[in-house]
């Protein structure tokens, strides 16, 4: 990431390579690398600050230019940090030579983009990606966002001067295809008891790499690392007979500027989590989709439409889960309400009604926001924390009572 | 107030859907209840059904469920749309359409499917991508997938006349709107908002047909109006496009000292600019007006023309003094374009006033003293 950073930089000074803006979800990073035109996310911008705990002031700036104080705090913090000349690294960030906004899901996307767009002057294509409906994108869906790639490509030559090169394109996806491969077997080594890695607070460090550098060698080489460093991991814990307590699944993003007491709260009960929702944000890869290096327009329409958490539906998301609950073998479900963030909350409260009481999973449901510092209250959140344990625990004893009787 | 106004704010703010039941009895149709802002009313009307534009329940329904499926910071009607459902406002309807309009909308959708799973609950996907020669084709396709879902619910099959015929009721209706609303734009002090409002939203509850038979009888009784005009300043309202402010929000704001000259309340009413052709393939001209004939709006993204500059025009043809953003607690597409559309209005000098509503709980005095405060400031300005 500091390499990335870096480059950023370089480019900020001497407008090469290139830079597109891009949402993490669904981005089309394949295209990008095989102009080699740098992503550049605001997203991560935002979460840089946040967890940084530099997010409150651009937030504050963004308000006072007329941000609400209920619009998406990643949006505020990111555009509050552009009028403050603010970056994560101190190290200048380039103006984007093309504004992408890859629409998967989150209606906040349009609306964020259009405003970079406008606010740094900068041109804007929007790369309108079909929800997810049914369990599978319709044909007419496909082709929509496969003609609106071949448009992008036609953007990307603009910009570089350079023809598409198919090879380069089809390398950068057989790249990804092996990133996600090594990523889907991380995931399932949490299926382990115990999990050698937390899969919500350490999936975070991995996320990062994932959507920077997954079309690249680099991106190949180090996800193939993670794995056996996690790999070996595993052995030693079940070795020394380490024990996690709890197995926990978590719905919804974490808090950035109070990540480390968030994390402590569930750390203190020995919980981990087994698996998450965020994680799949830049894709949904465990249950085994990937890109596919001889269709390489379709398997990034693909990935965009289907293969994300964001572009689905909510009925989608509670199978996952409940899929995660059942195969990665967990005792609850955390959903953590994120204020900013209607994509993911909007509705949680009926995911927490199937969760409790079609399924009976014991589940909890706590409230923050992932980059406003404002809205986390330690002791109230750590009162409801520790009566979720208390009560899980019972329920487990309960349930394991009953298995043995 | 003249019967026919009676008539029409009975009809908006009857939760049990009265209109609606009684249709349905006569006809032995099925009903579609689509949230707002716009859905082609002309496919559902084409199946023989009756297609019904939902409006949350503005002040007559306590929310006693909705609140725990989806907490704070979220716009009241998706909650009190829920709560309808919850307690079995919305039994007559056989089919729920949402849209792609914002992220709340859509989970509303699928907590919707979830919760009622003997209902068509569906959700279709309006194009953020004009520009792209492939949109309308894509967008065809959605609505083609939508013609079949109620054909297999019971409703007639897909004939290309029938949609044709369907196209022009609603092009009837939509144009006669528009001139209703030019006509106000003119005599602002012969119309009230309050009675537009009401006499176009009770189009969402009715057959098209019968509508526009409300609207050439309005159009008649108001030519007979004569009123001398008071000293108001000339506002547009913009911002409700989605959940509705009570009633009384937009009476306060004439009361207090506006003339509404145009506004964006139901929007969905008068969703095209002109006529919808009625050549060719009824589906690729509903998609095609979307895409290029529609009015601008927070919730339909085209950035071949900012919408801001949709909200400028709109008050220089209006001939409006200033803007008054009427504007749903917790509604983030509405938030989001308050920052460019302040921007652009402060650049092009239009005075603008921010009000923040709630379908309930609304603190009426204090409105009133608002919108006093500021239309006083521009007239002895
Ligand atoms: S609303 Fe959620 S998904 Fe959308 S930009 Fe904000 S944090 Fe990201
Ligand atoms: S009022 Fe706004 S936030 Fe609420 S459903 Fe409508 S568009 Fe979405």
């Amino acid at each position: 990431m500091v390499d990335w950073y870096q480059k950023l930089a370089e480019s900020a000074e001497t407008g090469t390579p290139p830079a597109a803006s891009m949402m993490v979800s669904g981005a089309c990073v394949e295209l990008t690398q095989a102009f080699d035109v740098l992503p550049l996310y605001p997203e991560v911008n935002a979460l840089q600050l946040a967890i940084r705990r530099q997010s409150l002031e651009p937030i504050l700036a963004a308000e006072e230019f007329g941000y609400a104080s209920d619009n998406c705090a990643y949006v505020k913090a990111d555009i509050g940090a552009y009028f403050k000349g603010i970056t994560p690294t101190g190290s200048p960030l380039p103006k984007p030579a093309l504004v992408l906004c890859n629409f998967v899901g989150c209606n906040t996307y349009v609306k964020w983009f259009e405003h970079v767009s406008v606010i740094m002057e900068a041109p804007l294509y929007v790369l309108d990606v079909p929800f997810l409906r049914a369990g599978e994108p319709s044909a007419d869906a496909i082709a929509y966002v496969v003609r609106q790639l071949k448009e992008l490509v036609v953007k990307l030559e603009e910009i570089t001067g350079k023809q598409l090169d198919m090879d380069k394109l089809r390398e950068a996806v057989w790249c990804s295809s092996q990133v996600e491969e090594y990523w889907s077997k991380i995931k399932h080594l949490a299926r382990r008891s115990p999990s050698p890695f937390d899969a919500y607070f350490d999936a975070i460090t991995l996320m990062g790499p994932l959507y920077v550098h997954r079309a690249t060698r680099e991106g190949v080489a180090f996800f193939k690392q993670a794995l056996e460093e996690l790999e070996l991991k595993a052995e030693l814990d079940r070795e020394a007979g380490v024990r996690e307590r709890f197995r926990l699944v978590f719905e919804g993003p974490p808090p950035y500027p109070h990540f480390r007491a968030f994390r402590d709260m569930f750390a203190k009960w020995n919980a981990c989590a087994v698996a998450s929702t965020y994680s799949t944000v830049g894709g949904l890869w465990e249950f085994g989709a990937r890109h596919d290096p001889d269709n390489p327009f379709e398997s990034i329409a693909l990935h965009m439409i289907e293969h994300n958490v964001t572009n689905r539906n909510m009925q989608q998301r509670n199978e996952q889960i409940k899929r995660y609950v059942e195969e990665w073998d967990a005792d609850g479900v955390i959903i953590h309400f994120v204020k900013s963030c209607r994509l993911f909350s909007a509705g949680q409260g009926d995911m927490r009604e199937y969760f409790s009481r079609t399924l009976g999973v014991p589940t909890l449901y706590v409230e923050s926001d992932l980059a406003d510092p404002r809205y986390f209250s330690t002791a109230q959140l750590q009162t409801r924390v520790d009566a979720y344990f208390e009560a899980l625990e019972m329920h487990k004893s309960a349930r394991t009572s009953a298995h043995v009787g | 107030m003249n019967d026919l106004y009676v008539t029409c704010e009975d009809i908006i703010s009857d939760i049990d859907f009265k209109t609606v039941r009684d249709w349905k009895d006569r006809t032995g149709g099925k009903a579609v209840g689509y949230f707002p802002v716009y859905a082609p009313a002309e496919i559902i009307h084409a199946a023989g059904m009756l297609p019904v534009g939902l409006a949350g329940a503005g002040d007559r329904l306590d929310i006693q469920h909705a609140d725990a499926r989806f907490g704070s910071f979220i716009c009241s009607i998706v909650k009190t749309t829920l709560e309808l459902g919850m307690t079995d406002h919305l039994a007559a309807f056989d089919a729920l359409l949402f849209t792609s309009i914002c992220d709340s909308a859509r989970n509303l959708c699928y907590v919707m499917q979830r919760n009622f799973p003997e209902k068509y609950v569906d959700f279709l996907h309006l194009p953020h991508n004009p520009s792209s020669p492939a949109a309308a084709e894509f967008l065809a396709s959605e609505y083609r997938r939508l013609s079949a879902r109620l054909e297999e619910l019971g409703g007639e099959p897909y004939d290309e006349v029938a949609v044709l015929h369907a196209i022009e009721s609603f092009n009837e209706n939509r144009a006669l709107t528009r001139s209703l609303c030019d006509w106000r734009a003119e005599r602002p002090h012969l119309m009230k908002a309050s009675e537009l409002y009401a006499l176009v939203r009770a189009g969402n509850y009715l057959p098209v047909e019968q509508h526009t038979e409300m609207l050439v009888a309005a159009g008649a009784e108001f030519e007979g109006r004569a009123a001398k005009a008071r000293d108001s300043i000339r506002v547009v309202v913009e911002g409700a496009f989605c959940e509705q402010p009570p009633i009384d929000v937009v009476r306060i704001i004439e009361q207090a000292g506006c003339y509404v000259v145009d506004d964006d309340l139901t929007i969905g009413r008068r969703w095209f600019t002109e006529d919808i052709s009625t050549d060719g393939d009824p589906m690729m001209a509903l998609a095609q007006a979307y895409l290029d004939k529609s009015v601008y709006s927070s919730v339909r993204h085209d950035f071949r023309k900012p919408r801001s500059q949709g909200l400028v025009e709109k008050v220089r043809n209006r001939k409006a003094d200033a803007v008054i953003m009427l504007v749903a607690k917790f509604c983030e597409p509405a938030y989001f374009d308050y920052v460019l559309f302040k921007q652009e209005l402060e650049k092009e000098g239009i005075p603008h006033l921010l009000i923040e509503f709630e379908e309930k709980l609304f603190t009426f005095e204090n409105l009133r003293m608002e919108v006093e405060t500021f239309a006083e400031s521009l007239l002895f300005a």
